[in-house]
């Protein structure tokens, strides 16, 4: 498993391959403070995730069950090879680990890649784009009381769309985007949250996701068959099944798996194969967006209108890249603000810093435009007080993506460690002396007390309802 | 330090006016897709037909990167077929896009913005959302030519 773990950059070993300048260079001048660790983008991640391999890989913070998964996955799997292989390639055909093997990578490979690919994640508007979408909402002439609409209708292949105001992110979400209240980000063609592979189902990663249930039940299905035949061989001439498993006890276990998982995977992966023929997403499906329910005429305005061209374009077209800058390096001078009012300070973007001095009108015009959106990368900027607005809950509809989901919630862990908007907790004690040893106790202070008060009530509002529904 | 001083006093004074913000167009979908409308703001600065023109460029080109033609589909089953760990080690042709559509808008940023007082941002910074237009005001101008 890829899964290596959480690294602090230490600031003798910064590596000097990196694309933007390290800004560590820039603490040599400043005498103001002591020198700082430089730090990476995703180490103030609003959102709720996890980040590993220094950024490279993302995975939700409640992992759900993927260790699960990948145990069941792998002994299912290991026991094939170790009791049912040998007996087969001896009896019947030595393709059998063959193609056992290659569907085993492949699951194991698209599992991985589904868990710790970005799904889609709409990076928050900055303060400025918020205050700009604010202020055409109030334009629209409301003068009383009442708090101005917030959805916006598009017209998109003839067909009304509502577009919702999402208060957490600051932004009118995009069509077919949802916020996934688990991960508390907006998610590109939200399809679900899945507990098995415990990450979002987004744009980015569907064809990873598609892929993964589809090699899956053909693996599931294919275990089941070999070791079907197995046991009906080592059962024949009069032995009996019960002599058959007792000669080869691993085959037992693979055969209760894969029979109580075989129906839901295959269940599983046929449901998803109609919704990539038609182009929809489950969160759609189940909310009944294009079916007609309320008595219009609506259809699906994102289909294709042939089953091929829409297979092809949801599993075949092009790879989006990832609207989150993880890896990249916050400016030194973020770390030692204290408070995201400090627009105007200039806080150097960390490709102009080193060419501010240097370059002429741009470089400046540069260096005063990107400061507002530097400064609301830090947790205490803007952002992180937008939950504080008792409209939070109902527009960011959690219930339609926890129903859209395909396993266990786990409700208890809604409660779970809110205080930091952070997400870097990995349990090593390295990491929390880290965390301990940042130098800006300001960060937390101010964000603390924002992001509990807030954390609980949405989240609890978020995880009611919760089923395990294998089946969609 | 004086000169880190005159400096941020610089930046400071080369404070954005304003910023308008060019939205996303969603008339055709969810591809990305700007629009087109000249914003009020933007009048007294640039003319509307060199301002449509850029933005125009703009949603070609993204036009072009999320095209669903034989390359993205031979893109598409080549990576199907080694389980996507293809991706891993090549660039994708919406990457390659993507840094064409850097390289147009800091291109357009020096000819055409810059000396009017603007600056555009790329869009993918702002999580291709919006294209963020920044008026510069006049006063940093001068300070900025000093």
């Amino acid at each position: 498993m890829k899964n290596c773990e959480y690294q602090q950059i230490d600031p003798q070993a910064l590596p000097t391959p990196n694309p933007t300048p390290p800004p560590h260079q820039g603490h040599d001048s400043d005498k103001r403070e002591e020198p700082r660790r430089p730090r990476r983008r995703w180490e103030v991640f609003p959102g709720k995730n996890r980040f590993y391999c220094d950024g490279r890989l993302i995975l939700a913070r409640q992992s759900g069950v993927l260790p699960l998964t990948l145990g069941l996955i792998l002994v299912t799997s290991g026991l094939f090879f170790i009791f049912d292989c040998p007996f087969l390639v001896k009896h019947l055909t030595s393709c059998i680990p063959v193609i056992g093997g290659v569907l085993f990578v492949f699951v194991v490979t698209t599992l991985l890649q589904t868990s710790f690919t970005d799904p889609g994640i709409l990076p928050r508007a900055t303060p400025d784009e918020a205050a700009d979408i604010e202020k055409q909402i109030d334009n629209t002439g409301n003068t009383s009381y009442r708090p101005p609409p917030r959805t916006k209708e598009v017209l998109i292949n003839q067909q009304v769309v509502k577009l919702k105001y999402c208060f957490t992110c600051k932004m009118f979400r995009p069509p077919r985007t949802s916020h996934c209240s688990l991960c508390d980000n907006c998610v590109e063609r939200f399809d679900h949250h899945c507990p098995w592979v415990g990450n979002c189902v987004g744009k980015r990663n569907y064809r990873f996701f598609y892929t993964f249930i589809v090699s899956l039940s053909f693996l599931t299905a294919f275990i089941f068959g070999c070791v079907t035949t197995h046991l009906a061989l080592r059962a024949q001439g009069g032995k009996g099944l019960v002599f058959a498993l007792q000669e080869s006890p691993g085959s037992a276990v693979e055969l209760v798996i894969c029979f109580f998982s075989v129906w839901s995977i295959l269940g599983l992966s046929g449901f998803h194969t109609y919704l990539v023929a038609s182009n929809l997403t489950t969160n759609e499906d189940i909310k009944g967006s294009w079916s007609g329910k309320s008595g219009e005429d609506v259809t699906n305005p994102y289909s294709h209108r042939n089953i091929f061209i829409n297979c092809c374009s949801v599993l075949c077209g092009p790879m989006p890249p990832s609207l989150i800058d993880r890896r990249g390096f916050l400016p030194a001078d973020e770390s030692a603000q204290t408070s995201g009012a400090d627009v105007e300070l200039p806080a150097l973007a960390t490709k102009s810093e080193m060419h501010v001095c240097t370059q002429g009108t741009k470089g400046l015009l540069e260096s005063a435009t990107l400061s507002p959106l530097l400064s609301t990368s830090c947790p205490q900027g803007k952002p992180q007080t937008g939950p504080t607005c008792p409209d939070n809950s109902p527009a960011t509809d959690p219930s339609p993506e926890l129903s859209g989901s395909c396993g266990v919630r786990h409700a208890a862990s809604s409660t779970g460690d809110t205080s930091s908007p952070r997400h870097t907790k990995t349990g090593s004690r390295k990491s929390k002396q880290a965390a301990l040893h940042i130098p800006n106790p300001t960060f937390d202070v101010p964000v603390s007390p924002t992001s509990s008060n807030t954390g609980p009530s949405s989240k609890d509002r978020g995880h009611k309802g919760a089923s395990f529904t294998p089946l969609h | 330090m004086a000169e880190t001083h005159s400096l941020q006093d610089m930046r400071q004074q080369a404070a954005v006016a304003a910023k308008v913000f060019i939205q996303r167009d969603y008339a055709n979908g969810t591809v990305c897709q700007f629009q087109t409308k000249f914003p009020s703001e933007l009048e007294t600065r640039i003319d509307k037909q060199q301002f449509e023109e850029t933005v125009r460029t703009l949603n070609n080109l993204y036009a072009e990167a999320e095209k669903l033609g034989s390359q993205s589909y031979i893109e598409g089953c080549l990576a199907c077929l080694t389980a996507y760990t293809v991706f891993l080690c090549m660039e994708t042709h919406y990457e390659k896009v993507l840094k064409k559509i850097a390289k147009y808008i800091q291109e357009q940023n020096d000819k055409i913005y810059a000396p009017r007082g603007l600056l555009l941002t790329d869009p993918i910074e702002r999580g291709l959302r919006v294209v963020s237009c920044a008026l510069v005001s006049v006063a940093a101008k001068k300070y900025s030519l000093l």
